[in-house]
């Protein structure tokens, strides 16, 4: 009978099978399942619920690719009772794991053929790490990919070692890395996000993706604005506090969306047609 | 029925408005029917006019709003308290909880409010309109055509009928009559609840207790509740509110609120007024405040601004816990 | 075809019911003027009451569940589902009002991804409802299109001086009643006309609704695609202003449906479970980083526009408030959505953003 009756609130178990340590408050988990698989498929921009029982819930963006398929990684930064204890958490570690949920970015439909722009600060690189690595890894697809990066200092840039190594030295891509303040060690470009694109000046037929603190979102989109871009080529993720992740624990809703199904990836002419409250 | 009209209320809020000394008036704002009335701030004169009322549904203690208002609102605001609300008050500055500058207190006399349910006992549900008429209300219905009268004093509020004290314990200026502190039968139900068996105690507690539907209502109108972040909206706390996951918690609950506001509590009654499935909760409450008495000596809290309950006040006369629970002093 | 019996057999027919499932009957309770459902027994009688205290949609949404459970032991877990097939029930004298609202919860909880928890209470519940012959000031489930007379459910029924009519209506309805026609003596086939005293009761009952005092209250200005009139309305902050943040308005309504998840821990393991929860609680959306409704009144906001607006514009127009009319009874600060939706003004410009 149970069979008959499956529940999308009853997760898996998922296996931490490696941690990375990415900055001091941000640490990338590997999980696979019991027998080492990926734990589901997923598209870029999509997420997961990771729990540790006894402890809590929460809805975190898959940061690896889909074109990856042995493995599922997700950076976690430190803010809350549940990260806490998963930062404590050591390889073999048993967490649960359900999903994918959400709205993912439309890689296959509206990106097809555009040039993107990448934009993000700290750990909003999360979120659009899976749909960069997508991108990449299907080269063909795009024209020019820019990527802008920045974070309070060198040391919480996130995923730095794929950044240098695999990114910027794709084809037709290129990197901006920016760091808020001088730092010894640093011959990067320094200042803070918003700022650094301005000055970059991107051509206004991009097709942008910004992700990051909601300060950094204001003054960038502000800056895209003034440049010339229109709300209909800027997407962006929401963050919300989830429960369910299936539209029906009634929490993440910003109007009649809700961000756990219609979103997290929302473009910003449609969140023009919301209500300011996210 | 209030021997304290309306009119008089209003001329004063409107002189008060007119002269300066107040900004806002903390009221009772009409509503849909004759006995669903809001607390609300008015800062004019027509909207006093259009919608202040003052009758016998004027239950809300406004002590606990002065909390907010004193912070958003700029200006002296004005508030009516009746006698049992002015020990609220009190007690809450005893806990620094606002401005007492900010607020400038009417006094008014009370002759008990009236409690809705006890109404519609008597005249069944459906009614149309509710009017005073002298001792009496006339309470009309949407199935009968001659309203029915019932007596005023017949349905007052429990708190009101065991009524502790007619005078004012502060004020800047009163209307109507000052009256005497009660001898009231507050403690009767106490007594009642003492003399059972302990089983008989706990099985009457379970079965009101088990009725308790979470909302809140209680801990969120309580004028001695006045936490920034209550230990149960705490997810750190391990006893977050919003639902039993056992029997055991139900209880819990109201235990705990009622040892966290004992020697603070009033015996304001606001928590059985507001319980939506009308517990009398509080009993818990009177019960340790009979307590206090019989083990410190007498003990209003809010009697007087800035004392110090007998909870939190150590003398060397205070009763032995062994003289309680029996053993070894 | 409407079957009948006569008043005085009343428990007989409640025993006849019980003798083939589980019956849950509104009875009276010791407290002035509430009624809540209890499971019959023979001596049990049905309240007359309007409405229970407690709506019925904790029969499908029951105000904690458990989920599954877990236990661990060093870094394994096990996950175990703890989930069991219901038996069969039926639920005599639910309201037009509250027959209404399963429509609404079955929206949120059987469609796009089911809730299998909900949905394998629905299978198995029968909603017997019942026609209101006495509508009280608190009542405007007229606003919303509701038809006491004709409340929906699987099977409806009218009680009458004489006699209770039951007709079935749905497929669950009329296996419902071929099961009582199976064990009952008393049950009788009384046609398919509407009985002549059902439809003097219907006839006074219709006068009754024009003379409430809630008559005109009416939905037009508001419903699907409305958000950009109402959300930045002026009224907000004056609606708002005493509301105590707390429950009782949510717990008490037949349609609101939102919920928490929780873990408890328990000398064992763990229990994953989920509660009913209220978007008037500041903790509602609170995130480790912040929350997007900082003040009683966006939370005040969220709930009103999600009945009047957000929820018609997921689902087809749909209305998630019934008029049942709880909230106005036992909201503890007498606000409630019958004044909200009388004193809002639409945003004529669609705000200032």
């Amino acid at each position: 009978m149970m069979a008959e009756r499956p529940e999308n609130l009853i997760p898996t178990i998922g296996v931490i099978k490696d941690i990375r340590v990415d900055t001091p408050d941000i640490k990338t988990f590997t999980v696979v399942t019991r027998d080492g698989k990926k734990p589901f498929d997923h598209k870029p921009g999509q997420c997961a619920m990771l729990s540790i029982p006894g402890v809590g819930e929460a809805m975190f963006s898959i940061t690896s690719s889909p074109t990856v398929t042995d493995r599922m990684e997700f950076s976690v930064k430190k803010c809350g009772r549940l990260t806490d204890i998963l930062h404590q958490t050591e390889i073999g570690q048993e967490i649960t794991i359900r999903g994918p949920y959400g709205r993912p970015f439309p890689v296959d439909t509206d990106f097809k053929g555009k040039d993107l722009l990448f934009i993000s600060g700290g750990v909003g690189l999360a979120p659009i790490h899976s749909v960069i690595d997508y991108c990449l890894n299907n080269r063909e697809n795009y024209g020019k990919i820019a990527i802008v990066y920045g974070s309070r200092s060198k040391n919480d840039l996130l995923d730095i070692d794929e950044i240098n190594n695999v990114w910027a030295k794709a084809e037709n891509t290129d990197v901006y890395l920016t760091i808020d303040r001088a730092q010894e060690g640093w011959n990067g470009h320094v200042g803070f996000v918003p700022n650094y694109v301005t000055e970059l000046g991107f051509d206004t037929s991009m097709t942008a993706v910004l992700c990051g603190p909601p300060i950094m979102i204001k003054f960038t989109l502000q800056g895209l604005y003034s440049q010339g871009f229109k709300p209909e080529q800027i997407y962006t993720t929401l963050e919300m506090r989830m429960k369910c992740g299936i539209g029906k624990c009634g929490r993440c809703n910003v109007g009649s969306k809700y961000v756990c199904k219609d979103g997290p990836v929302f473009r910003f002419d449609e969140l023009s047609q919301l209500p300011d409250e996210y | 029925m209030q021997k304290l009209t309306r009119g008089e209320l209003v001329r004063k809020a409107e002189e008060l408005l007119d002269n300066g000394e107040v900004k806002h008036v903390l009221g009772w704002r009409a509503g849909e029917f004759d006995y669903d009335l809001t607390p609300s701030v008015f800062d004019t004169k027509d909207d006093i006019e259009a919608n202040f009322r003052f009758d016998d549904f004027c239950g809300p203690n406004f002590s606990k709003y002065l909390v907010k208002k004193t912070r958003e609102l700029e200006g002296k605001i004005l508030v009516f308290l009746k006698p049992c609300d002015t020990y609220s008050f009190n007690e809450l500055l005893t806990e620094h909880r606002f401005d007492r500058e900010k607020v400038y207190v009417v006094g008014i006399e009370c002759s008990g409010m009236a409690d809705i349910f006890k109404i519609k006992e008597i005249a069944g549900e459906g009614i149309s309109k509710i009017e005073p008429d002298g001792e009496y209300l006339s309470v009309a219905s949407l199935y009968d055509d001659e309203p029915v009268k019932i007596k005023a004093s017949d349905v007052l509020e429990e708190r009101c009928i065991n009524c502790k004290s007619k005078k004012h314990v502060v004020y800047d200026e009163l209307l109507g009559e000052e009256g005497e502190e009660q001898d009231s039968g507050r403690f009767e139900e106490v007594e009642k609840l003492e003399k059972m068996t302990s089983e008989e105690r706990f099985g009457f507690w379970k079965k009101e207790l088990s009725r308790c539907i979470r909302c809140n209502a209680c801990r969120d109108v309580c004028p001695a509740c006045t936490c920034e972040k209550c230990v149960f909206d705490n997810p750190d706390s391990g006893t977050q509110n919003k639902s039993p996951a056992t029997t055991f918690e139900e209880q819990n609950f109201h235990i705990i609120r009622a040892y966290h506001v004992a020697g603070r509590c009033t015996d304001c009654g606001e928590c059985s007024r507001v319980c939506p499935q009308r517990i009398p909760l509080h009993l818990l409450n009177r019960k340790f405040i009979k307590d206090i008495d019989s083990f410190y000596g007498d003990y209003q809290a809010g009697q007087e601004a800035g004392q110090r309950n007998p909870l939190i006040d150590y003398t060397q006369n205070d009763i032995d816990p062994s003289e309680i629970f029996g053993g070894a002093k | 075809m409407i079957y009948s019996c006569e008043i005085s057999h009343l428990d007989d027919l409640f025993k006849e019911i019980s003798s083939f499932e589980k019956l849950y009957l509104p009875v009276d309770e010791n407290e002035s003027l509430s009624s809540r459902y209890e499971v019959y027994s023979e001596g049990k009688k049905m309240s007359d009451r309007l409405n229970t205290v407690r709506s019925p949609k904790d029969f499908f949404f029951p105000q904690t569940e458990n989920l599954m459970a877990f236990k661990t032991e060093g870094k394994k877990i096990d996950i175990i589902d703890v989930r069991q097939e219901n038996e069969d029930f039926a639920v005599f004298g639910v309201r037009a009002c509250d027959a209404r609202a399963f429509k609404v919860l079955d929206n949120v909880f059987l469609k796009d991804v089911p809730d299998s928890y909900y949905a394998d209470r629905r299978a198995h519940g029968t909603i017997i409802s019942l026609a209101c012959s006495r509508p009280v000031e608190t009542c405007f489930c007229h606003t919303f299109d509701i038809d006491p007379t004709e409340p929906d459910g699987d099977v409806k029924s009218w009680k009458t001086e004489e006699k209770l009519y039951l007709e079935p209506v749905t497929e669950k309805g009329n296996k419902f009643i071929e099961k009582l026609l199976s064990v009952s003596d008393i049950l009788k086939e009384e046609g398919t006309e509407t009985p002549a005293d059902v439809a003097k009761q219907k006839e006074q009952t219709k006068k009754i609704i024009k003379k409430l005092p809630l008559y005109s209250l009416s939905k037009e200005k508001f419903g699907a695609g409305k958000t950009e009139e109402y959300f930045n309305s002026p009224e907000w902050d004056k609606l708002s202003e005493s509301c105590l943040g707390c429950g009782t308005c949510t717990f008490v309504c037949p349609t609101c449906q939102c919920y928490d998840i929780k873990d408890f821990k328990t000398n064992n393991g763990v229990i994953r479970y989920r509660c009913w929860d209220s978007c008037m609680y500041s903790d509602f959306t609170m995130m480790a980083a912040g929350q997007p409704r900082h003040h009683q009144k966006e939370r005040f906001r969220q709930r009103f526009m999600h009945k009047l607006v957000y929820y018609p514009t997921d689902y087809d127009g749909l209305f998630s408030c019934v008029g049942c009319g709880r909230c106005l009874q036992k909201c503890p600060i007498h606000m409630n959505i019958a004044k909200v939706m009388k004193t809002l003004t639409p945003v004529s410009d669609g705000g200032d953003k």
